[in-house]
């Protein structure tokens, strides 16, 4: 018998249920009102009085009204036919839902139980199994998906029987799994998991080193994100954050992309809906979308639904990442999740830390964040999830408590500035203020030193230094005058202005350097070293600026010419020539 | 609404604060409508049988043995064609003297759309100002607001923007305005004989301010009906959002909350996003466009109104009175239309973006040489001309009294690039040059 209640307040989306049973914090409950069925999470429990937070609005619901107890949290149905489907925050299937507009309490299934999916077995009859062990496999997309034991399952089962190779639905039995006491259990191709629950079936999580090339220079050359480590993009509204995450899950030498919409625009979202389908993946030729799922909760949606959605994405990555794939999983933004903490905390009455906000703020971003990683599956294989948030700081103030906390679980940071934004910039990602911790990692050496050079950190920090001492000289001449200072200080300067015009900036919007793959990249950073190792003489500082704009101009062109072709020769010649009026050889 | 046979009467208030009251109540749904002693409340919080209720035209003169009654219902609006024309309260009462407005009646606030649903904005909304169609370029289905003093001649911008612009409906939502500026508004419309395709929901300050956070609700509820049944293209005016955003913040510390950034309530993003987010182009063809005035407080765009309203909108349109020609232009640097190169020389000629660009970065060169002549240093001769370029571009494009079309915009600013400059220095694509360069 499954506990019911009583609606007994109301506080916008906070509802207040008298129970009549046991109840769990975390429980799905569903409140009737009318003829409609609205699902609710208890967040906080008191004597017999379930505080829940309702994921939809609450016009019209009346003390009294009948509340019936799920047993289970939150939960996602997870099996193939997840990838290129458009949820809501709760896993609704966005495009099975008729009308227009979003109808209160309409729920829709998350995967398509009709479908048959080409099943082949990978274990044998008599095989022991755990949690996440690998049955078969189907063909999800072109993408292999794995058919897993359920994570819910403890302990070792042996396989008694298992489906051949053929046709199956979701919910056709496809192994009857015996555990130690000889109980049959039955598996198909469909399991729920919560979402709040981290899915932990792996053998290790090591400290992630694999660079993840996303073809953005000022991520890749300068500050590497790697499979499976943490990044988070914090900047005030109009600095490019929607698009510079756009350009990474394009981009990124990922199998799965996971895009959680977390109460931005809705027009945003209608770009990647619009956008996704059209774009082709070079290395497989097949359509983006196809390995896309998309969360989106838009800041319209109810607030409740929004905390859901990031947790939600995070469960799917963890289960692809459990078949031995690289997900990458964006949000944008953590500062509406965070707000909607906020909201919620503020019905609860609980007292505020900083701004409002929760007290446990950072300690639930960094749960969140955990939860990413790189891993050894239990099988010997490896999955991945790359986790990248941004963060939406009010004013634009990096010192507000989701970036502060933010700044704690992440392990890169891209910090986009409004300055860089103003001068068009592009990607205005401040290179001076910006870190990532992987550069430091041994492990993360290792695997560089391995896949390009034993020079390639300390050339990264040569440059990153030459940044640094070209905004101090670019500071001095501003005080000093332009002919207050010794000509040095502009060859300073004007060596700093190549590496940001060459290597940080980018065009988002040409073809050929959206996306500048890493051997470029290499090739890039020699020619940017060869140029600011250089010394030059000069007579006045007017030929400083004139002479550098010229090298910053080729290479430019170089960078939108296609790698290696003949135009790419005959600007890489003209910049040679160029460098020769100096006695200065390229590389 | 169904009529009941017994409506019951209750007569005990136990609390009340400036926008509140409290009452035992049963049977009582949550977002219901009540009567107040003869005032308009919504229910906002119950509690058991205590029923908290927020007086939208102020508690002021309510005994504690008011009577009270609940309506069953959340606020509505009857909607038809008959609204057209029409000027109404924030109740949704006609303020003109005319008959009250038959029709379907909807509850306001209604589901927002799927996303799945929307399609991308893709027409161009031509205003005929040089500074918004050349350089910040409207698209139906934007969301966008000027972020403005209240010195500013925003509320005329405004009207402009309104009867220039090809919408089949322009729905006005005023809150907190002067009288004198709705009697503006009324002026404009009934002067350039569009009343029949305008529908007004006022507030002004004579007006209690909780009233007024029906109004957006009143005025996007009205545009839903000409953009989902009518299939029309209908532009929403929202002034001034910063108004209606004082109005939460009235409510929510009579309610005790725990105010976050700049006093506002927590739920400040969510609340501004469910108006914002009714912007919408809809796949039948029709489309609703909002443009909203956010008042700021000496410039500061950091206060958590302009703030939050930034991350919602798709972009901003400053003005800014330019003392060199001594009028009042769009700030072509920080004014930005996110939705623009959706339109920009796709819907417009090729050399739309270019011309654009340029122009943009030549008057920022001239502001840097501005900074250096007051700074005293010398300038050189490309700085004179830049500047003599940035009166033209002014005078000719930025302010905000200019109304030509798209084209003559883009030949102006070929003709302004080839009166002080040469080719090589507007670096716009050659082939461009080659086509459109004014040989004079």
């Amino acid at each position: 018998m499954s506990t019911k209640g009583r609606v007994h307040g109301i506080i916008a989306n906070l509802v207040i249920v008298q129970a009549d049973g046991p109840v769990s914090q975390n429980e799905i409950c569903f409140i009737t009102s009318g003829a409609t069925r609205l699902m609710a999470e208890v967040i906080k429990i008191n004597g017999q009085n379930a505080y829940v937070q309702v994921f939809e609005s609450t016009r019209g619901v009346k003390i009294g009204n009948e509340v019936e107890f799920a047993g289970h949290m939150l939960e996602v149905t997870l099996g193939p036919g997840i990838l290129s489907k458009n949820y809501d925050g709760l896993q609704n299937d966005l495009d099975k839902m008729d009308g227009v507009f979003l109808k209160r309490g309409d729920y829709t299934h998350p995967l398509d139980p009709g479908k048959k999916w080409h099943f082949k077995p990978l274990a044998h009859v008599g095989d022991t199994v755990e949690a996440a062990s690998w049955l078969g496999e189907v063909q999800e997309n072109a993408m292999p998906h794995k058919i897993m034991v359920p994570f819910t399952f403890k302990g070792s089962y042996s396989i008694k029987s298992l489906a051949g190779e053929g046709d199956y639905t979701i919910d056709d039995t496809i192994a009857v799994l015996l555990d130690s006491n000889q109980q049959e259990h039955k598996v198909s191709m469909t399991q729920k998991w919560p979402v709040k629950v981290p899915i932990t079936a792996y053998r290790e999580k090591p400290r992630p080193f694999k660079l993840l090339e996303t073809g953005v220079r000022t991520l890749d050359t300068l500050n590497p994100i790697v499979e499976g480590g943490t990044g988070f993009i914090p900047g005030p509204f109009g600095a490019g954050k929607t698009v510079l995450q756009h350009a990474i899950s394009k981009q990124a030498e990922a199998d799965i992309v996971i895009v959680a919409a977390c109460g931005e625009r809705a027009n945003e979202v209608v770009e990647i809906f619009t956008e996704f389908p059209e774009l082709e993946d070079k290395r497989t030729g097949r359509k983006l979308m196809e390995r896309t799922t998309i969360i989106a909760n838009t800041s319209n949606m109810p607030v409740a639904a929004r905390e859901a959605s990031v947790y939600t994405a995070m469960t799917l990555a963890e289960y692809y990442r459990s078949m031995g794939l690289r997900v990458l999983l964006m949000a944008d933004s953590t500062s509406r999740w965070a707000q909607a903490l906020r909201e919620m905390s503020n019905r609860l009455e609980e007292l505020p830390g900083p701004d409002a906000f929760p007290m446990d703020l950072p300690a639930i971003i960094s749960n969140f964040y955990a939860r990413a990683g790189y891993t050894y599956l239990k099988n010997g294989k490896t999955g991945s999830i790359t986790f990248i948030g941004t963060v939406s700081p009010a004013g634009g103030n990096l010192k507000e408590p989701v970036t502060e906390s933010t700044k704690k679980a992440a392990r890169c940071f891209y910090a986009l500035s409004q300055q860089r934004a103003d001068s068009k910039r592009y990607p205005a990602v401040d290179p001076i203020d910006s870190y990532s911790k992987y550069l430091e990692y041994p492990e993360f050496a290792e695997y560089i030193n391995e896949r390009i050079s034993d020079t390639w950190i300390d050339n990264v920090n040569e440059v990153k230094t030459m940044l640094q001492r070209g905004k101090e000289t670019y500071d001095q001449i501003n005080i000093l005058g332009d002919d207050g200072v010794p000509i040095e200080y502009h060859v300073v300067y004007w060596k700093s202005e190549v590496i940001d015009s060459v290597i940080c900036q980018q065009d988002g919007f040409d073809k050929i350097d959206q996306n500048c793959p890493m051997e470029r990249q290499e090739n890039i950073l020699q020619n940017t070293l060869s140029i600011i190792r250089s010394n030059y003489q000069f007579e006045t500082f007017i030929d400083v600026s004139a002479y550098f704009k010229k090298v910053i101009n080729f290479m430019k062109q170089i960078n939108y010419t296609e790698f290696q072709s003949e135009g790419y020769y005959k600007f890489e010649n003209e910049l040679k020539a160029l460098l020769k009026e100096q006695n200065i050889d390229l590389g | 609404m169904e009529t009941k046979a017994f409506q019951k009467i209750y007569t005990k208030i136990t609390q009340i604060t400036k926008a509140t009251c409290s009452l035992n109540a049963t049977g009582v749904g949550n977002e219901e409508l009540a009567m107040v002693n003869g005032k308009l409340a919504q229910v906002v919080k119950i509690i058991g049988d205590t029923v908290t209720l927020q007086v939208f035209g102020g508690t002021e003169g309510i005994p504690t043995n008011a009577e009270v009654t609940f309506l069953g219902k959340a606020p509505t609006l009857k909607v038809s064609d008959q609204l057209a024309g029409r000027f109404f309260n924030a109740y949704g009462d006609p303020i003109d003297g005319g008959p009250a407005v038959e029709g379907h009646e909807i509850e306001i606030g209604g589901p927002s759309v799927n996303p799945v649903r929307r399609k991308q904005p893709s027409e161009l909304i031509a205003t005929g100002i040089a500074g918004i169609d050349l350089n910040n370029t409207l698209v139906s289905g934007q969301k966008i607001p000027f972020f403005a003093d209240p010195d500013q001649p925003y509320n005329q911008v405004m009207a402009m923007v309104a009867l220039r612009a090809k919408a089949d409906k322009i729905i006005l939502g005023g809150m907190g305005l002067t009288n004198d500026d709705y009697l503006f508004y009324k002026n404009v419309f009934d002067n350039a004989g569009a009343l029949d395709r305008i529908i007004s929901f006022v507030n002004t300050t004579d007006n209690p301010p909780v009233e007024r956070l029906l109004v957006p609700d009143m005025a996007l509820t009205a545009a839903e009906y000409f953009a989902v049944q009518k299939n029309e293209s209908v532009l929403v005016l929202l002034t001034d959002m910063t108004l209606y955003a004082d109005a939460l913040s009235i409510v929510s510390n009579r309610m005790d909350q725990i105010p976050s950034k700049d006093s506002m309530p927590g739920s400040l993003y969510s609340d501004l996003a469910k108006i914002y987010e009714k912007a919408v182009q809809f796949p039948a063809g029709g489309s609703i466009t909002i443009i909203a005035v956010t008042t700021l407080s000496g410039g500061d765009i950091t206060h958590a109104i302009p703030d939050n309203t930034g991350y919602i909108t798709e972009g901003q349109l400053f003005l800014r009175r330019d003392t060199d020609i001594g009028k009042v232009i769009v700030d072509p640097f920080r004014s930005l239309s996110r939705l623009k190169q959706l339109v920009i020389s796709k819907k417009t000629r090729e050399d739309h973006a270019g011309v654009m660009s340029a122009a943009i970065r030549l008057f920022a060169d001239a502001a840097n040489a501005k900074t250096k002549q007051e700074n005293g240093f010398d300038l050189t001769e490309y700085d004179e001309r830049t500047l003599k370029f940035a009166r033209d571009y002014s005078n000719r494009l930025l302010a905000i009294d200019v109304n030509v079309e798209i084209d003559e915009m883009i030949d102006t600013g070929w003709e302004l690039f080839s009166k002080h400059f040469n080719k090589e220095e507007v670096g716009i694509k050659q082939t461009l040059v080659d086509k459109y360069w004014k040989n004079n």
